[in-house]
């Protein structure tokens, strides 16, 4: 069978098992369509949120980031977990006890305010649509690298699977194809790795690879690596960073971003009762820590594999030597000519020399070694995105790993963008439609809008697909901006504070949103417009260092602070509202507190 | 704050005790994260982990299997609190 065949079966097996699950788990009830009935058992729960959560970025370009920023881009690892601790303990269970079905329902009605309900949806909209764009470009991408065909055909097909199984099912359906998209993601992240991490080191636990003996050399396997890439002029992998204050903020703006992701949150209103809410976000990051795990030791085995490939003899200790001694470029193995064919892999035989040169050429120091050995610049090219996709063909696997990353990538779009998308089709029908436009709605007919709201969200996420706007690329800044700077906080002072009131809401929320949206347009151009930033988007013009990826946790104090003041200064809560924050804060009596 | 005005003395209790307990969890959690993994590891450079020093080990993986146990910790105690209190259910 050939490798385009086996692709087939696996994609096409696969959903044909979403299809079959969205037929098994028809919606039939409004509280079917937005929470999946609130009876779904919190390990099921924590697998769903697991599959919600990790995006095409986390299967493909996790890996790549880890590899390419070392140490640096611990962030991204300590921030995608760590929100869920804060999940956990300041938000999920209150939520779930308030027992409605959206986050906007939580902030119009604590803060009793139109207003409030009004920004929560715009944040939400904009966070989520941010999110989708991407998830539908990297379905994109998966489909026409391993089904062959085009791009656009790829994201018309995607949306076709989304939308069968979103709009039928709601949340019922997106709750069980999430469970069976987790198992196929999970299963296809693992057995490439596994695979590298015995070749490399001879551990079958790639994150126990990744701190064990390099096998060929008998020392760590994190030393070598730093040697070999020292040796090429790079930033050593594992070296401790100047601008800690940066990462610190970085990691902080990710955390506080990933608890006030919407289609996040609104996974923890499924579960039974207060107490498996609880359990379940431990769940979901036990699933969520086996591929996070596995990606550090995937991205520096995939370097080092990358480096040795290139230059053989860098497996031994005489770097100046092996550095001499790169691969001649018709020598190539067969999977960069695979890929070469994809242009994500690309050769320029800069020094004419027909061997290829991988090196740092913008280090300057480094500068003088490569023009002593007549080397004219960086001549192979490699887009980090590949690294898991090929790591199949890296470790000579046999066809059908191939045909199960293909499965496990477009597993992982699918299941984020149907979270998404039932989080902005809520957020529409419910919040917009049937709280502030026409409260009389009979529940047939707010299901019918919810369907409706579901299939003209995915027109627009196929269309934004398709032709991406310049904010599309900026999703850390702006969808983990806002909803670290404007979201998280409100949500938290909701429960934990009875004496914040709508106006300090609102104005902290404003704080936070423009605050935010600010810094980030300043240095990456008004609404992401290129050639409209005022600062130049480097290190030396940020704000004490500070990125504007890093601007959510400002954002968020901004937000606390202004919220606190202004609420000092007006009316206290009525006593309703009050009475309301007592009784999310204790569990009992959540199985009967949907009432709608 | 109007906590004062809770009716019910022992829920009050049950409350602050949830505080005490989030206060104590997310010590653990930036320690892990914000102090061994960024801030303090030049000074845990010392301990040799597989190639690298602990505090690069805590930024790949032991922040996140702390929290994986933080979390759970958390729901543990809850779960025995809301039973205390006669607040399960």
């Amino acid at each position: 069978m050939s490798q385009y065949a086996i692709n087939l079966l696996f994609v096409g097996a696969s959903f044909a098992l979403y299809i079959g699950i969205a037929i098994w788990a028809r919606a039939g009830s409004a509280k079917d369509f937005y929470v999946a009935g609130g009876g779904v058992h919190p390990i099921t729960n924590g697998m769903a949120t697991a599959a919600d959560w990790m995006s095409a970025a986390s299967f493909i370009s996790m890996a790549g980031l880890l590899a390419s920023g070392g140490y640096a881009n611990s962030s991204f690892l300590m921030g995608w977990t760590g929100g869920y601790v804060l999940l956990a303990m300041l938000l999920a269970p209150y939520l779930r006890k308030f027992g409605k079905f959206t986050v906007p329902d939580f902030i119009g009605d604590r803060y009793y305010s139109r207003t409030a309900r009004l920004l929560a949806v715009i944040c939400l909209i904009i966070a989520s649509v941010t999110y989708v764009i991407g998830q539908m470009t990297g379905a994109g991408v998966a489909f026409s690298r391993f089904l062959e065909v085009s791009n656009t055909w790829g994201i018309w097909i995607a949306a076709l699977i989304v939308f069968l199984y979103a709009v039928f099912g709601g949340m019922k359906g997106i709750t069980y194809t999430q469970v069976a998209q987790y198992v196929v993601l999970i299963i296809a992240y693992t057995i490439p790795a596994v695979f590298i991490s015995l070749e490399l080191t001879g551990n079958p636990i790639p994150g126990l690879g990744l701190f064990s003996d390099y096998k060929e050399a008998g020392e760590p396997l994190l030393t070598k690596l730093d040697d070999v890439i020292v040796a090429l002029g790079f930033h050593d992998y594992t070296a401790d960073i100047d601008n800690k204050l940066n990462m610190v903020l970085f990691t902080l703006s990710l955390m506080v971003g990933t608890a006030g992701l919407p289609h996040v949150i609104i996974r923890f209103f499924t579960v039974p009762k207060v107490a498996d809410a609880r359990w379940s976000a431990g769940w979901a990051l036990v699933f969520i820590a086996l591929l996070y795990l596995t990606a550090p030791a995937v991205g520096a085995m995939a370097r080092l594999n990358l480096m040795t490939t290139v230059y053989p003899e860098m497996v031994g200790e005489n770097y100046e030597q092996a550095a001499l001694n790169p691969i001649y470029y018709e020598n190539r193995p067969e999977w960069i000519k695979t890929w070469e064919e994809t242009g994500l892999i690309t050769f320029d035989d800069k020094n004419d020399d027909g061997r290829i040169q991988v090196y740092n050429d913008k280090n300057e120091e480094f500068a003088p070694v490569a023009a002593e050995r007549n080397w004219k610049g960086n001549e192979l090219y490699v887009n980090n995105d590949i690294l898991v996709l090929a790591n199949p063909e890296i470790a000579n696997l046999p066809p059908w790993v191939i045909g199960l990353i293909a499965a496990g990538g477009i597993a992982a779009a699918l299941s984020t963008a149907a979270g998404l998308l039932l989080a902005i089709s809520s957020a529409i029908s419910h919040d917009l439609i049937k709280t502030m436009i026409n409260p009389g709605i009979s529940e047939k007919s707010e299901m019918l809008t919810a369907r409706i709201s579901m299939g003209g969200s995915i027109l627009l996420a196929t269309y934004l697909g398709l032709n991406p706007p310049g904010f599309a690329a900026q999703t850390v800044a702006l969808a983990f901006g806002i909803a670290g700077a404007s979201l998280f906080p409100v949500l938290m002072m909701g429960i934990f504070s009875k004496r914040m009131n709508n106006v300090g809401a609102v104005a902290g929320m404003l704080t936070g949103l423009c605050a935010t949206l600010l810094y980030i347009f300043t240095y990456l151009g008004w609404f992401f417009i290129p050639g409209t930033n005022m600062l130049p988007n480097t290190p030396d013009n940020w704000i004490f260092g500070i990125s504007p990826l890093s601007f959510g946790a400002v954002g968020a104090i901004l937000n606390f602070t202004v919220a606190f003041l202004v609420s000092r200064v007006t009316a206290a809560p009525p006593q309703h509202i009050q009475d309301l924050v007592e009784s999310v804060r204790y569990p009992k009596g959540a199985g009967k507190s949907i009432v709608h | 704050m109007a906590d004062e005005q809770t009716p019910k003395v022992e829920s009050n209790d049950y409350w602050k005790s949830n505080v005490r307990l989030i206060f104590g969890c997310l010590f653990v959690w930036a320690l892990v994260s914000y102090g061994f993994a960024i801030l303090l590891r030049p000074l845990l450079s010392g301990i040799a982990v597989g190639g690298t020093d602990l505090g690069f080990w805590f930024a790949q993986q032991g922040s996140i299997l702390t929290f994986i146990v933080i979390t759970f910790f958390y729901a543990w105690r809850m779960n025995s609190l809301d039973k205390k209190y006669g607040l399960g259910e």
